[in-house]
């Protein structure tokens, strides 16, 4: 049981931590509830019908079907985490500055909600399609199942109390700088993302170049330990990264800064003194 | 400061002669949760094509950090990721949802 649990929760964590995070950046902005449901529920819906496909998708595109798909899902959720950030420069101080009468902004407000509803639903997806086939698998092999199970669930369970506790932490920070905080933590988990992204295409057979591998932490800080996961999550933490990697990473990072001064940038009026 | 240069040109033509050659392929197969072989010889310093065949009913997640891996194959299924280049060394990779009896290790030489 225990170690169903471990498994799934190891699974669920990314998705809860990018929940978590997602929650806090939408704080004040109405009709995010709904949003990110869409979102989880899509991701769940999703994962189910990878799951059950899983077979015909491995063997998809000459056995890499699995790592396009992931490369594809992960690239969709980078853009639409740079969206995010885009619209946030410009309009991230207005509602920061009326948390309560963002009356305005909500119409406005809308765009960045899909895209961080699509962002959720992907990773929920990316990770739950896992969970299924695991907990599947259990209930597959019949008799001694149910305690595993039972492990799984409490796994699940284990992923969500992970996402409030994210929330909640973040909400911890002052109302004034939860924006900029946020932003920040998007632009890292979007650059670690796009490193990951790449890292499937490259075992799919493409992006084949810079393939060396730069450095070798994993004496310091291993990938499969839980904090360890929880930094491969949150800023894309790699015990080895290749030198494609890593340059994909910073690319991110630095498109990331350039789309933000683009976005926030506002012709200056005179003020009058 | 000539000599360099030469030295120079001589080592990116060593790296450029070595990197390209034809990637060789692999088979894994998994059965009961195990893998055979559990140890895999490959050519160091060059892509290494791996199928790993998945003879069980249930789903088997191939997973290595240090070959920089990750990937569900279904039960009954098969699928295929390309590793490496690889310095010389020892590669441990798992079957993550049967970790107790799925193990085996790349030895890159």
């Amino acid at each position: 049981m225990l170690g169903a649990l471990i498994i799934v929760f190891r699974e669920v964590l990314e998705a809860g931590l990018i929940v978590g995070i997602v929650m806090a950046a939408t704080r004040g902005v109405d009709g995010r509830g709904r949003w990110i449901s869409i979102g989880i529920a899509g991701g769940v819906l999703g994962a189910s019908i990878v799951a059950l496909f899983a077979g015909a998708i491995s063997q998809a595109f000459e056995g890499s079907g699995t790592e396009l798909l992931n490369a594809s899902v992960l690239a969709i959720a980078v853009v639409m985490l740079m969206w995010h950030n885009a619209w946030m420069a410009r309009h991230g101080r207005e509602i920061a500055a009326e948390m309560k009468s963002i009356g305005t902004a909500v119409s406005e407000g809308a765009k960045p909600l899909t895209a961080l509803a699509v962002v959720v639903g992907v990773a929920v997806l990316r990770e739950g399609s896992e969970v299924v086939l695991f907990l599947y698998g259990i209930f597959a092999q019949g008799t001694t199942g149910s305690a595993l199970l039972i492990g799984g669930l409490l796994g699940i369970a284990g992923g969500a109390a992970f996402t409030g506790l994210t929330y909640f932490g973040l909400l911890a920070i002052p109302t004034r700088h939860i924006f900029s905080v946020t932003s920040w933590l998007i632009a890292l988990l979007a650059a670690g993302m796009a490193a990951q992204s790449v890292q499937f295409l490259n075992n799919a057979g493409f992006a084949e170049v810079l393939g060396r591998t730069v450095w070798d932490t994993s004496w310091l800080l291993s990938e499969k330990s839980i904090f360890g996961k929880l930094l491969h999550t949150l800023i894309g933490y790699t015990e080895q990264p290749s030198e494609l990697q890593l340059v994909v990473y910073i690319a991110t990072l630095f498109a990331m800064y350039v789309l933000m001064r683009v976005a926030s940038y506002r012709p200056q009026r005179p003020v009058a003194a | 400061m000539r000599r360099h240069l030469i030295l120079l040109g001589f080592a990116a033509l060593v790296t450029f002669t070595a990197a390209p050659a034809q990637a060789q392929e692999y088979v894994i197969t998994i059965k009961d949760h195990k893998f055979t072989p559990e140890e895999l010889k490959v050519p160091a310093n060059q892509r290494v094509i791996i199928t790993v065949i998945n003879n069980d009913d249930t789903a088997e997640e191939f997973e290595s950090s240090v070959l920089k891996v990750e990937k569900v194959i279904a039960g009954k299924s098969r699928g295929t990721v390309r590793i490496g280049p690889l310095a010389p060394g020892k590669y441990p990779f798992i079957g993550e949802f049967h970790e107790a009896t799925a193990k085996g290790v790349v030895i890159a030489e």
